[in-house]
């Protein structure tokens, strides 16, 4: 049950610096961070204690595996996140050459 | 079990915080990779070596995209103005995160408990899955035949992510 | 983009055919072992980065690459779909069906079409990779000029 809480810990300091942060950069790395706690939680959820990695033994037939299909999904999801990241990054730094900084505020101001 | 990992987010929370309140956006970027290699470790102890092989990639190549990206603009956080009104908005933030936290209790309650999991929905992907599949790893088994859907739209959006980032980037047309 | 020193050219020239040897190992044993086409494909465009952070645009010409990586791009996910498509043609009427005779499990030439999905899913996410990152260097350069 801890662990759970600590999971949902790691989300809420993305969301923190989601919304106090005025950097660009820092707002990438704070969804960024939201991502991983969320993997973290769907796996922990698939979780046996007395499991084995999803990966068939042909000689023991009895045998007790993990639950693979949040493993599937959140395989799927990790190379998402890396397209969305890297997308969100090339238009902060389009946005840099055209204002010639980061912050959001600015960038608003500039808006016309 | 549940201590080592609990020790582990533990180091992950703290390299979360590190990496908003740092000073210097470069040192921001490489603190996101504590976390990010801490979660390889989690993957691992949780019996995924699938998710761990490629979350050491991705974060690897994440952390270059990152780097290049602050080296060539500026690695200087804003200034933050410390003022009056600052309190009363951290006030306010743990009261929301607070009533978050209570919801997400009352919510997972009826989750079982870490590490008794039971396989009543999985049941049909794990027994007798390797037969109808041919492929002994049961993951990849999900995700080319049982849930083929899922990674063709992955697929898709890692193709219209390249096509984007190319669009957005490029400043003379094509002739 | 500048190139590195002569160490860092010599240490890659040795490292990065190994690392992409590996790669092509953890996609054709992806039915068997840990491991498939995401993360093959993402170890091979490693192997490509880590080339190109090397040696820079003096030796290689940086344009022609991002032209071949986006038109490879784009023929293995045509190919995925032609693979999927294909099974209305050939036995049970069903997207993404299993039409390729299954063979003895454990063996490395078995499980009917997952290991060519796998191989062109690795070679899609390669090249979406390496057309990201080089989308970053590329175009910084013709501002500079």
């Amino acid at each position: 049950m801890i662990v759970y809480i600590l999971c949902f810990i790691l989300f809420l300091v993305g969301l923190y610096g989601l919304i106090t942060r005025r950097n660009l950069i820092k707002i990438v790395i704070s969804l960024s961070i939201m991502e991983f706690s969320v993997f973290l939680f769907l796996v922990i959820i698939g979780y046996i204690d007395s499991g084995i990695a999803p990966i068939v033994d042909l000689k023991e037939t009895n045998q007790i595996y993990v639950d693979p299909l949040p493993q599937a999904m959140v395989l799927t999801a990790i190379v998402i996140g890396l397209a969305t990241t890297a997308m969100l990054l090339a238009i902060a730094i389009r946005l840099y050459r055209k204002y010639k900084t980061f912050d959001i505020r600015e960038i608003n101001n500039l808006r016309g | 079990m549940e201590l080592t990992l609990s020790i582990l987010i533990g180091f992950m929370i703290i390299g979360a915080i590190f990496a908003i309140h740092a000073k210097d956006l470069l040192s921001a970027v490489i603190s996101v990779g504590i976390v990010g290699y801490s979660l390889v470790i989690v993957f691992l102890l949780l019996k995924a070596p699938d998710l761990a092989i490629v979350q050491i990639v991705i974060e690897t190549i994440t952390l270059i995209i990152m780097v290049a990206v602050v080296l060539d603009s500026t690695r200087e956080e804003l200034k933050i103005k410390n003022d009056f009104k600052s309190f009363t908005n951290i006030t306010l933030s743990i009261i929301f995160a607070a009533v978050l936290l209570f919801f997400f209790v009352q919510a997972t309650a009826d989750l079982n408990s870490f590490g008794q999991h039971s396989l009543r929905m999985a049941d049909a992907y794990v027994t007798g899955a390797a037969e109808k599949t041919g492929s002994i790893n049961l993951v990849t088994g999900i995700l080319f035949d049982f849930r083929a859907y899922d990674t063709l739209g992955e697929v898709t959006i890692l193709f219209a992510a390249a096509l984007g980032v190319l669009t957005i980037l490029r400043i003379k047309g094509k002739k | 983009m500048k190139g590195m020193s002569i160490i860092v050219k010599k240490v890659t020239q040795l490292l990065s055919g190994i690392i992409f040897l590996y790669g092509i190992y953890i996609i054709t044993h992806g039915h068997l072992t840990p491991g498939g086409g995401f993360a093959g494909g993402a170890i091979i465009a490693g192997a490509y980065i880590l080339l190109i952070l090397a040696f820079g645009s003096d030796t290689i010409k940086l344009k022609n690459i991002e032209k071949g990586s986006s038109l490879t791009e784009s023929l293995a996910i045509f190919i995925v779909l032609l693979l999927a498509v294909l099974a209305f043609f050939l036995g049970s009427k069903i997207f993404f069906a299993n039409y390729l005779p299954k063979g003895q499990l454990g063996e490395i030439i078995s499980a009917g079409v997952i290991p060519l999905y796998n191989i062109f899913i690795g070679i899609e996410v390669a090249a979406a990779i390496i057309t990201i990152f080089l989308a970053l260097i590329i175009f910084k350069e013709e501002i500079t000029k």
